[in-house]
This record gives C-alpha cells, structure tokens and sequence, in this order.
C-alpha cells in the first residue's frame, strides 16, 4: 500500500516507547491548531475509511474517534453491536472478514474481551487500534491522559516547564478500581515510560492481586498519600462491584477513596484531578470537585480528539514508525 | 549565488512588493517551513527597514495538505501559525526554492482554511524550474537552470539569519 510495509497497530500502549509517544504529542501539537481554525479539518486522509467497531458500548470513545476521522477528511463507517449478540470466536471473525472485504483503512475495535484487538489483526489488511478490550489495554485514552498532563504543566508554569516533553519528576495516584481497569493498566505503562512513578490507591479487593508486570507500587491509604501526588487519577467505580462483595457500600468507598470537597481543599491547586468519564458525581468524586480549576476533566475529552487524529494520521498517513518494533528506514 | 547577492536580491524582492501592492496595508507574509521561514522573517526586516511600518508574519507547514500522504514519511516540522484572519489581505507566499510547485499547491489549499484572502503572491529564492503544476512565483531572487536530479540548498550559515548560502550540490 506504501513505503511503509504492512499494516501497523495500535493494540499496546506497552509497544510505544518515549520516543514514540513524543512523536504522538508533537502531532497532537499540530492538530491543536488546526482545532483552533475557523475551518478545523485537513484534507489528509482523504478517501481513507475508518471503521469503528464497537462490540461493548461507548459513546465517548466512539464520538471521539469518530470526530477525529472526520477532521482528517476520512471516511467513517460505524458498527455497534450489543454484546450479547455476539460470542467470542468465529462470529467476530465474520464481522470483521466482512468489513474487511469493503476495504476499510483502519478498525477501531472495542470488546468486553481481553484480547480481541490483537486477534482481529490476524483477520484483516487493516490498522487496528484498540479502542478499550476488557481489562486489559485502553491506549488512546492513557495517550490522551499523559499528553493533558504534559498540557496542563507547561500552561501553569511556562517559565519553568515550556520546553516540558515528558511526565519526569511526577508522582501520579490512580485511585479506585485498578484491578479491574484497562484505563489504570495502559496509564501506568505510558506515564512510567515517560518518567512518572505511579501510586495505586485502592481497597485491597480492588487493586491487583500481585504488582508483577505493573511498575507502580500500591497503598489502601488515600489519605497517607495525597500530600505527596502532583496528580490524581480517579477511575469510576462500577456499582456492580459492590454487588459482587468486592466493595462493602459504595457509602463506605466514597468516605475512604472518593475526591471529597475536603480532600480537594487539602489538595488546593498543588495537583491535578482527572477522571476518564463517565464520572459518578458523589461515588468516587464529590460534584464540586470534579470542576474545580485544577480538574483536567473537560480538557482530557478535548485533547481526546487531538490525540486520535495523531494516532490516525500516523498509521494511516504519516507512513512513519510509531511503535517501537516497526522501525522503518 | 553569495551571502551579497541573497541580500541584495531580498531587498530587490522587498521594493517589488511594495511598489506591486501601494505600499504594505493588508500585506501578510507567510514562510513556509521550513526553508521559506528564516526567510520570510527577513524579508518582514527588510520591508519595515524601507517603509517603517511591521507586517504580519506567519509560518506555515503544509504537511496534512500534501499529495504524497502515504507514499512517503509526512510529518509536520512545526505547529502553524497564522496571526491574522486571511480575509481581504495580501499573502505573501515566502519559500527557499520552487521546484515542482507541488508544496505550493498544498500551501494555497493550506491558506484557504485561514480565510479567503484578496490575492496570494508567492516569492522564492531560487526558481529551479521542472514544474509539474500550472503554478509561477511572483517574486523570485534567481532563476536557476538545473537537472531533476539536482539539490538545492538554501542554508542558514550559522546563527545569524543575515548569512544565507545558497549552493547547488550534485546529488
């Protein structure tokens, strides 16, 4: 199809190395001023087609790369189907068999399964990125946090940290429901390669049994450590965990692990809150905090956008290496 | 072509401009990245050396408009930056060398999206020739014959932006 042999991927964020994801915000860079237009959309995928599809449902995320495409002038073509319509195994093989027939250029695929996106790879020509697959990866949405992050400290301090390019000297909290989060594995992959030291924070049943493969350490003592974050991460807590018995009250949560108006206080505008959405306004945020002027969450969504239209234009256009195994000359 | 000459030539560029459009109201120069921008700050120098007044300066990086997306490495060099809406102004279009004029193509798609713009000058310092679109500059320091195979190079002699050597290189 180019220069660039084969199709490329996007299923790990673990394949990115610094380098790579640098290259991801650079192009974000750009496409930040291209959102600033009065016309904000390039012709450079022009007669490209992305498809999303999306075997788990999410609106956010399928918006967001939906928009993307189109700012780059690419076709879009979307699929969603409910998850109990489709098992595992030959019948996504048939969906995906079909699509590819109709010459798509990239799939984005989310499915409740681990696992899927890698697999589908093996059944199409196209790019696959993995738009969220069970609990294990969501590598757009840690891209988007890392870059956010990057934003936000350049922006506050811009004598000090204008020429910031990674997340060096940080200390990160990601609170709440790791065990169970591809958000919370992707980021810990992403801000550590970066340079940041992450911090789980957690009830014991909901952080992962074992810290092998996550280079993070892990505390049950929110309080013990939020002095010491310069960002805190909150993952939204799904009421079914309570009904599984992995939480004992979502009351109990909220009082131990949740972003209270007084924590917040505490917090002042010494760190930054985020939240990849959708929150629970009174589970594990207080309202009040969620938008408060250090809180990230309105412009993660934003630079959502940015962050996918570079990781399009990159394995659709650029015809550049974008993980660390694809070099190319 | 010496340090002297890409000066004096800036400078005769400078005075056609000016004379061509009445003088600098609604003027705009624009580089294009990357050769084109240390040059179009210069030029911007020049012009308020002569008429005492400042001109808008941009830069622009024409990659997500290119025609070759795809069959080779594009990536942007720099974040664009256009400081003014296009609307009703006079683009001056500053590049190092016209060529194919395939980068130019993309340049004026590129300006559309900034407004709709009363005219769009192009000035180049070399003008090598081998065009493969119905595109021709305005303004031009040197009509250079060459081979395709041919490279040219406008290059920055140090720091100082004042030091532009143009040389022609066999490939």
């Amino acid at each position: 199809m180019s220069a660039a042999s084969g199709a490329r991927h996007l299923v790990s964020v673990g394949d990115l190395d610094r380098e790579a994801m640098l290259g991801v915000f650079h192009l974000a860079d750009a496409f930040k001023e291209v959102a600033e237009r009065p016309i904000a959309r390039v012709p450079a995928l022009r007669g490209k087609t992305v498809a999303t599809l999306f075997f788990e449902a999410s609106t956010r995320t399928r918006l967001s790369f939906e928009t993307a495409a189109k700012r780059l002038s690419a076709d879009v073509m979307s699929f969603s189907a409910s998850t109990s319509s489709l098992e595992k195994g030959e019948s996504i093989r048939d969906t995906i068999e079909t699509i590819d027939a109709m010459d798509v250029d990239a799939m984005v695929v989310r499915h409740k399964s681990s696992g899927v996106p890698a697999q589908v790879r093996a059944w199409t020509k196209a790019s696959v990125i993995n738009g969220g697959d069970g609990q294990h990866e969501h590598p757009t949405q840690a891209l988007l946090d890392c870059y956010t992050i990057r934003e936000a400290l350049r922006e506050r301090a811009p004598d000090r940290e204008a020429g910031r390019e990674d997340l060096r000297g940080l200390r990160v909290g990601i609170v709440g429901d790791v065990r169970h989060s591809r958000v919370a594995r992707s980021n810990v992959l992403a801000m550590t390669a970066l340079g940041a030291e992450v911090v789980l924070v957690g009830p014991r049943t909901l952080l992962p049994p074992s810290l092998e493969g996550w280079p993070a350490k892990a505390t049950a003592d929110l309080d013990g450590v939020l002095d010491t974050l310069d960002v805190v991460y909150l993952l939204r807590i799904q009421k079914e965990r309570s009904e599984a018995g992995l939480l004992p009250s979502l009351d109990e949560y909220h009082r131990r692990f949740a972003l209270t108006r007084e924590r917040a206080s505490r917090l002042g505008d010494r760190a930054l809150v985020m939240h990849p959405g959708p929150m629970n306004r009174g589970v594990e945020i207080a309202p009040e905090a969620a938008d408060l002027p250090n809180s990230l969450i309105t412009r993660q969504v934003r630079n959502g956008v940015l962050i996918r239209m570079a990781v399009l234009f990159h394995l659709l256009g650029a015809g550049g290496p974008l993980t660390v195994e694809q070099t190319d000359a | 072509m010496d340090i002297d000459e890409v000066s004096r030539a800036l400078k005769r560029i400078a005075h056609e401009v000016i004379e061509r459009n009445h003088g600098l109201s609604d003027v705009v120069v624009v580089g294009l990245q990357t050769g084109g921008v240390p040059l179009a700050e210069r030029l911007v120098r020049v012009l308020k050396e002569i008429e005492g007044v400042g001109v808008p300066l941009g830069s622009l990086d024409v990659a997500f408009y290119r025609d070759d997306i795809g069959l080779r490495q594009v990536l942007p060099e720099e974040v664009t930056s256009i400081p003014v809406d296009l609307t009703a102004k006079t683009v001056v279009l500053v590049d190092d060398v016209l060529f194919t004029g395939r980068t130019v193509r993309a340049a004026l798609d590129a300006l559309a999206d900034y407004g709709r713009a009363r005219a769009v000058q192009l000035a180049v310092m070399v003008d090598r020739g081998h065009r493969e679109l119905p595109i021709r500059p305005d303004y031009v320091g040197k009509n250079l014959p060459t081979r395709r195979d041919e490279v040219v190079d406008v290059t920055l002699d140090g720091v100082d932006l004042g030091e532009l050597v143009p040389d022609r290189t066999g490939r």
